[in-house]
């Protein structure tokens, strides 16, 4: 028996076989994100939603001079974290791609991530343990004697509950996020072109900045789009970390969904945040256009 | 010069990436309950306590049927996609991967408050299974990257062999398919499932009464009495997360060995 | 090439086959047969059909329309898995997680002989592709020629009455690649099972063929013996796609008694016979001819052939054969000519007079 003309299809089988997955992704994805959508616009009753439409909750949330601080207040630090992990990580990078051998190359990509798979909240939560007031470096010091009166510190080192503790705990916990992309865009420069370069009378540094840069830039891209973007979103280090003295988006979208449960404010909230980082995330890719658009 | 600069520098920046794990162990075996230098003296009693904490019990076995249904679930609607994007070049495909690969980059925290919005307007009871749902939902796009790799380096000529010397279209996947991807699948199934058993915020909106491991230990890190017990516990998860990555990366490069393919890189 | 002893049944049989992808009309009315026990080749640039035409053989395209016959039979709803031919793969595809006696003995496992019957043929047939003793090893670890003979054994064991090879010697080296050749001939002869195979070179389609078949844009643009197809060339394109060929612009002046006279730029005027013209496609009428079908002429010898002269322009020295591009005098043409390097013949140099003999009988007139 001839098989019906709509399997014959590329297009048809391709979806066919998509489709549990597809499925899925509409039912838990794509349904509860336009239900949200739905939601900021609707009216929060005591208990029930009021389904008519209204602007209040973006303007109630615009408005809010406390949610303009915590959003601004997340974007430096999710900027800050991700300058800091994508700098610190491309040396790493590069060192593994370019001074490692090949055969040593899986391994050290396993050392890197595994931290990466071992309990996330334990991990934020070493380091409150070590930059606690107690914690293992201010006791280490002590200890050391080094401080106390009259010595090199008079007092143990107020970190935790300020912004560059959470910095250090959220660019350790997205490490591997950063590495990874710009390992991958580095192992895929030919290595030939860097030869040609310096046979075109390039030294190492000039080859380095006029090749192998620009070409690992899409991997650089990769990288700050998939730190930055959790980094903005992330609840637990300030909640942890910031002992929820500096609270983020994610902490205030928490907040309106669970305690307050005032869904649609919640919604409206988290839309609005959406709509930033998207803004954000749209204009980087734009300013950084003339390195990816090199054909794959 | 550059090199040995380069080394020292990776050097350190990999004791700066194990400086928190290497400090679970030294504590959770330190008699003293508050965590600060000097160290008090050597005891497995945080261990004993974790093991005798009935809670923590449970919300392990929570986290494990969650975590396994969600490595199983994930491998297998992934297994779909990475066929369905090695297979056919179709019109719309790089915008619906698009879609399905989103859970990457949402933040958590915007997953699980939509779906607790849903859920909760469709009336559905919070359990672990719900938790199930959201760990599925972010957990596939990894196995998917993990699975595509395995299904677009198969040879599409093999299938077709093994089709052309008579096998019907099952037995072809069975014969020739599936032990081909066979270690892709595993490492697709350990990654999901540490994904999932690592999983806070989703597990925090969407368990309802149930605990889950990490909500568990984050409701224990108020209280400066259960540090040291939740060091343990932490001691305990870091050396089962190693003992799983080795083992996924041995079985890995098995399969590599075995088809004699390329070493092309770890995870991801 | 021995087809007079050929039986001249039908093995596979095109008719009015034609392939849609989407809007891409891929086989555009494709009707041939294949004559049983013949070695078959389908020659094109890549992109032709060729595969296409063997993929449909084999049941892995459907046909839009048309039908495609193996023995007789319509294959329409006869899936690739029952039909009686079975391909080697221009990757093997070759099953790395088997070994090589697993890969040859995949298709038997639903043959019901027993388990040292099935172990006896995979050892004769791997035997007869030479890779006697290799069983155990893992397939992986392989070398190109390796890999195509168990390709070809895993085939073979099954007993196909067709065997496809799709470009299967594209990968290996020419050593190798020319080996494999004879050794296929070979086989095919001991086996006398129809081979029909996919390539796009044209000189291992000469080679290895009973029978080609020359494809452009989903069409079968002549299909005839190899000896045919280089001397009669049926149209301009599949000339210049088979073998090397020399072009000169020609008025045809006039036909008379069968005959028909033409002046050919640089060569003069000519007579010709009908069965030497052949369609030139829209182009301005042309005259070709091979370039070992004329000889420079090395001593002041008088020639029963016609002649020309001319200034060479360029030398190229293969060895066995010389090359020499020549401008002939009163047209700014050059054409290239071959001579065989005879002992004692000398090579001759760029700028130097040549006398060149040339016989009527050997021109072709497209238009």
């Amino acid at each position: 028996m001839a098989a019906p003309a709509w399997t014959r299809s590329e297009t048809a089988r391709g979806y066919f076989t998509l489709s549990p997955v597809l499925i899925y992704a509409v039912l838990l994805l794509a349904a509860p994100l336009i239900t949200i959508f739905a939601y900021s616009f609707f009216k929060d009753g005591y208990l029930v939603i009021i389904h008519e439409f209204t602007l209040e909750n973006y303007i109630a949330t615009w408005s809010d001079p406390i949610f303009r601080t915590i959003l601004l207040r997340s974007i430096i630090m999710a900027v800050v974290v991700t300058a800091l992990t994508v700098l610190t990580a491309f040396p790493i990078a590069y060192f593994v791609s370019f001074h490692v051998r090949p055969s040593r190359k899986s391994f050290w990509l396993f050392l890197i991530t595994i931290p990466f798979w071992t309990s996330y909240l334990i991990r934020i939560f070493a380091w409150k343990v070590i930059m606690g007031y107690s914690g293992v470096i201010n006791s280490s010091l002590e200890m050391m004697g080094l401080m106390g009166d009259g010595r090199l510190f008079e007092d143990p080192f107020r970190m935790l509950t300020t912004l560059p503790a959470i910095t250090v705990a959220l660019a350790h916990a997205y490490a591997p996020f950063a590495i990874l992309p710009i390992f991958v865009a580095l192992e895929k420069i030919d290595r030939s072109l860097l030869e040609a370069g310096q046979d075109l009378g390039e030294t190492r540094w000039t080859s380095f900045l006029r090749v192998t840069l620009p070409l690992a830039m899409p991997g650089v891209v990769g990288a700050v789009l998939v730190v930055f973007i959790p980094v903005i979103g992330d609840y637990v280090a300030p909640e942890l970390i910031g002992g929820g003295k500096l609270p983020m988006v994610a902490n205030l979208i928490q907040a309106q969904m669970l305690p307050l449960d005032n869904k649609p404010v919640g919604s409206a909230i988290t839309i609005s945040a959406m709509a930033v980082v998207a803004l954000i995330a749209l204009g980087f890719v734009f300013a950084n256009r003339k390195f990816l658009r090199r054909p794959k | 010069m550059k090199f040995s600069g380069l080394r020292t520098y990776a050097v350190l920046y990999l004791l700066f990436l194990y400086a928190p794990i290497v400090l679970l162990p030294v504590f959770a075996f330190n008699s003293g309950t508050v965590v600060s230098f000097p160290l008090q003296g050597f005891t497995t009693d945080w261990f004993a306590q974790m093991a005798a904490n009935t809670t923590l019990r449970r919300a392990l076995t929570n986290s494990l049927i969650i975590g396994g249904s969600a490595a199983v679930l994930s491998t297998v609607l992934a297994m779909f996609a990475a066929r369905a994007s090695a297979r056919y070049r179709f019109r719309g495909k790089a915008p619906v991967m698009g879609f399905i690969m989103l859970p990457l980059v949402l933040p958590e925290i915007m997953i699980g408050g939509s779906l607790l919005i849903v859920l909760l307007a469709m009336g559905v009871k919070l359990s672990i299974l719900t938790v199930i749902l959201g760990h599925v939902l972010i957990a596939t796009p990894y196995a998917i990257t993990i699975l595509s790799t395995a299904f677009s380096s198969l040879d599409p000529s093999l299938e077709e062999a093994a089709y052309d010397l008579g096998e019907t279209k099952w037995s072809t996947f069975r014969r020739v398919t599936l032990p081909l991807v066979l270690p892709a699948i595993i490492s697709s199934m350990l990654i999901s499932f540490t994904i999932s058993m690592d999983e806070f915020i989703i597990a925090f909106f969407l368990a309802g009464n149930e605990p889950t491991l990490p909500t568990y230990i984050y409701s224990q890190l108020r209280f400066p009495k259960a540090i040291p017990v939740i060091l343990a516990l932490g001691t305990c998860l870091v050396v089962a997360s190693i003992a799983l990555l080795t083992l996924a990366e041995y079985i890995r490069r098995r399969g590599l060995a075995k088809t004699g393919a390329k070493d092309s890189g770890g995870f991801l | 090439m021995n087809k007079s002893n050929l039986d001249e049944k039908q093995m596979i049989e095109f008719r009015d086959v034609q392939k849609y992808y989407g809007d891409y009309h891929a086989l555009r009315g494709i009707s041939a047969s294949i004559r049983e026990g013949e070695f078959f080749s389908l020659l094109g640039p890549s992109g032709c059909g060729k595969t296409t035409l063997l993929r449909t053989i084999a049941g892995f395209e459907d046909i839009s329309s048309g039908a495609v016959l193996i023995d007789q039979g319509d294959m329409r709803d006869v899936p690739a898995n029952k039909r009686p031919t079975n391909m080697v793969f221009q990757s093997y595809a070759i099953f790395p997680h088997l070994t090589v006696a697993e890969n040859v003995a995949f298709g038997l496992r639903r043959d019901p002989r027993t388990k040292a019957e099935k172990q006896k043929l995979v050892d004769e047939t791997l035997a007869m592709v030479g890779l006697s003793g290799y069983g155990t090893r893992a397939a992986h670890a392989l070398s190109g020629g390796q890999r195509q003979r168990v390709a070809l054994a895993r085939a073979l064991i099954l007993k196909p009455k067709v065997l496809l090879l799709d470009e299967p010697m594209s990968a290996l080296d020419r050593k190798i690649r020319e080996q494999m050749q004879v050794e296929l001939i070979k086989l095919q002869r001991e086996l006398g099972i129809t081979f029909v195979l996919v390539t796009h070179d044209q000189e291992e389609a000469l080679v290895m063929s009973d029978r080609i078949a020359v494809m452009f844009e989903g069409e079968i643009a002549q299909l005839d013996d190899p000896e045919e197809l280089y001397r009669r060339p049926k149209s301009r394109r599949v000339a210049e796609f088979i073998g090397e060929m020399n072009f000169l612009p020609t008025d045809v002046i006039g036909e008379s008694q069968g005959k028909i006279q033409i002046e050919v730029a640089g060569l003069g005027r000519a007579q010709i016979e009908p069965g030497q013209v052949s369609a030139g496609m829209g182009a301005e009428p042309a005259v070709g001819f091979r370039p070992e079908t004329m000889t420079i002429l090395l001593d002041e010898a008088a020639t029963q052939d016609r002649e020309a002269a001319g200034t060479i322009a360029e030398v190229v020295y293969y060895g066995d054969m010389t090359y020499y591009d020549v401008r002939l005098d009163g047209v700014e043409r050059t054409v290239r000519l071959s001579m065989r390097n005879l002992f004692g013949r000398p090579v001759l140099e760029v700028g130097m007079r040549a006398r060149i003999a040339w016989s009527e009988g050997a021109l072709i007139l497209f238009r």
